[in-house]
């Protein structure tokens, strides 16, 4: 079959190519018409006037830097393990691959509280992030550790495969040709992989920011823009929520596709 | 020098075990055998790439068996290349001189060398994705010859490649030895190969070394069932090769000749595939140019074929079926005519 031809009449050659289009549609639009709705049921006015609410700009602003200090954190501990997995074969390995992903498997607000049980301060992790002055309950930190909780497996599974992508034996000849490990790594695996892990964090920033469960109990305040648009809809009901929600759509949509642009630059298909 | 004393590695589903063998200084190793016989672990953990679980490595007079592979100056040369894809072609050769931090002079002129030595300088701005199988591997040598290893190890370099960049290469790896002295360890499962390149041949299979010895020892003498299973799969001869009488080019083999299609000349081996001889009870008429009397001295069954020696001599090795071998009432010490073409014969 020739690629030249328009994707319609491809599509249409076939009964199971059809109907394969069909059902394709309607998975599409159920995705598609809800954000566009959001987006243009508020008057370009409203939004503007939205944007020039401190409290909405606060939040949304909130919700940007707290989900990408989850990603930094997650980056830092993430990516070696990812490494690990990819590298070495152990025992026990697949149980350790299974629990990395129980967050995105479980409800976010029974995460919330596993969390309250390890953080709140009368616990241990709680009392001793205590005394260096971190608290967890109601605060940034807070908000970043339930981020970073229910988004750390889509960085992990992420950059694993970018790694399990990268030839072993890339790294072997770098170390005949006199590199350590570590100039392996920032050389040779490091540069094969960066496309899988900045994949992995763009990923695991978006699941930041849109986190609602794990975040309501353990920082309720101060307000990221997922909270303030349900504290909205909670008290003041649907005509006050969604200006802040179609905003915090629009800007999560704009660095969303621009990051994955960036990403997937120059990249072969 | 490189001593291997004793070494025993863990393959998962078997053992190498109790491996020892020594190269010397200059010298062409072969490590010959069939696929699936450890042969690209053997030579990872001389290299320091896959862990030892007994036995000791010795390079000039010291033990490495512990030493990190960064340390131990023995280069690498995979069967498909294994080039840094996100490195342009001088990138990946000057890899290992910029970790050495020299200066760029130094690196310009040690890349301006190995470019001629392997004459690929017109390749240096290109990525590794855009080149050929011959290309890539010629660029994987000059990549290892860069930090001047003590030792090449080469695992199956050549079986990649298309046969016309083969015999290419195979000259390339030749002439690179001969040119640098360089001490080198290629393993292969091609008999051919190895017998066109190495000085010395160690046959492993059965997870261990079978026999050490040179081309003529392995294939004269075999040791082993083994061995000579491996080795006499092929009639393989060497003689020097010069204008025959007619237009053909011969090679001669003990008292006789043989016509051979080859624009080669000089010393050099010939192989016929069993599979490539026609037998004979009496002569045959026909456009080939070798037609050779002998007796069988030896009847293989194989089920549904025979595999027959029939003494010239040399011993040929013959292939027929179970229906020619009955029809023409084969057996031993009967008196045969082989027949094959001058075009059958591998000259190499």
């Amino acid at each position: 079959m020739s690629n030249r031809l328009p994707l319609l009449r491809r599509l249409l050659a076939n009964k199971m190519t059809l109907t394969f289009a069909l059902l394709a549609l309607v998975i599409m639009l159920f995705v598609f018409v809800p954000l566009a709705k959001t987006i243009f049921s508020s008057s370009p006015a409203t939004l503007f006037d939205t944007l020039l609410d401190g409290q909405v700009r606060g939040a949304i602003w909130l919700s940007i830097y707290t989900a990408l200090l989850a990603t930094l954190v997650g980056t830092v501990f993430g990516v070696p393990l990812a490494y690990i997995l990819a590298r070495f074969d152990f025992p026990g390995k697949r149980t350790i691959e299974g629990l990395i992903d129980v967050p995105i498997v479980i409800p976010h607000t029974a995460a919330g509280i596993a969390l309250l049980f390890v953080f709140g301060r009368n616990f241990f992790a709680g009392k001793a992030f205590n005394l260096i002055g971190i608290n967890f309950v109601d605060s940034v930190a807070g908000i970043v550790i339930a981020m970073l909780f229910v988004s750390i497996p889509f960085l992990i599974d992420s950059a694993k495969e970018g790694f399990k992508a990268v030839d072993v034996r890339l790294e072997k000849v770098s170390r005949t040709l006199g590199a350590s490990p570590w100039q392996t790594f920032f050389r040779v695996t490091l540069p094969l992989a960066w496309r899988s892990i900045l994949a992995g964090n763009i990923m695991m920033w978006a699941r930041g920011i849109s986190e609602f469960g794990a975040v309501m109990i353990l920082a309720y305040h101060p307000m990221v823009a997922s909270i303030l648009v349900a504290d909205r809809f909670e008290a003041y009901g649907l005509d006050y929520a969604r200006p802040a929600a179609a905003l915090l759509i629009l800007v999560c949509l704009i660095i969303f596709i621009g990051l994955r642009a960036f990403t997937y630059r120059g990249a072969k298909a | 020098m490189i001593e291997i004393k004793g070494l025993s590695v863990d393959l998962g589903d078997f053992l190498l075990k109790d491996i020892t063998f020594e190269v010397k200084q200059g010298e062409y190793y072969i490590i010959l055998g069939p696929t699936g016989a450890g042969k690209t672990v053997l030579l990872e953990s001389i290299a320091g790439l896959y862990p030892v679980k007994k036995g000791e490595i010795w390079l000039n007079g010291k033990e490495i068996t512990n030493l990190e592979p960064e340390k131990r100056g023995i280069g690498v040369v995979y069967q498909d290349y294994v080039l840094f894809p996100h490195l342009s072609v001088k990138e990946n050769i000057a890899f290992g001189l910029r970790l050495r931090g020299q200066p760029r002079e130094e690196i310009e002129a040690t890349i301006g060398w190995l470019v001629e030595l392997l004459n690929i300088s017109h390749l240096l701005e290109r990525k590794p994705d855009t080149l050929s199988g011959g290309e890539s591997q010629k660029v994987a040598l000059a990549r290892a010859l860069s930090v001047k290893p003590k030792v090449l190890l080469l695992d199956e370099p050549l079986s990649a490649l298309d046969p016309e960049t083969r015999e290419d290469i195979q000259h390339e790896l030749r002439r690179i030895h001969e040119r640098l002295n360089m001490t080198v360890i290629q393993v292969t499962h091609d008999f051919e190969e190895a017998v066109a390149l190495g000085n010395r041949i160690a046959v492993i299979g059965e997870g261990r070394i079978m026999q050490v010895g040179t081309s003529e020892q392995i294939f004269r003498q075999p040791n082993s069932e083994f061995v000579a299973r491996f080795a006499m799969s092929r009639n393989i001869f060497s003689g020097e090769v010069h204008d025959g009488d007619e237009e053909c080019a011969v090679i001669d083999v003990g008292d006789m000749q043989i016509a051979v299609a080859s624009e080669l000349r000089g010393k050099f081996h010939a192989s016929i595939r069993p599979e490539d001889i026609l037998i004979s009870t009496e002569p045959l008429k026909s456009s080939a140019r070798n037609c050779l009397h002998g007796a069988i001295s030896r009847v293989d069954n194989r089920g549904a074929t025979f595999l027959l020696t029939v003494t010239v001599p040399p011993d040929f090795i013959c292939l027929v079926t179970r229906r020619s071998f009955e029809e023409m009432e084969l057996g031993e010490g009967k008196e045969v005519y082989l027949t094959f073409k001058a075009s059958a014969v591998h000259v190499f």
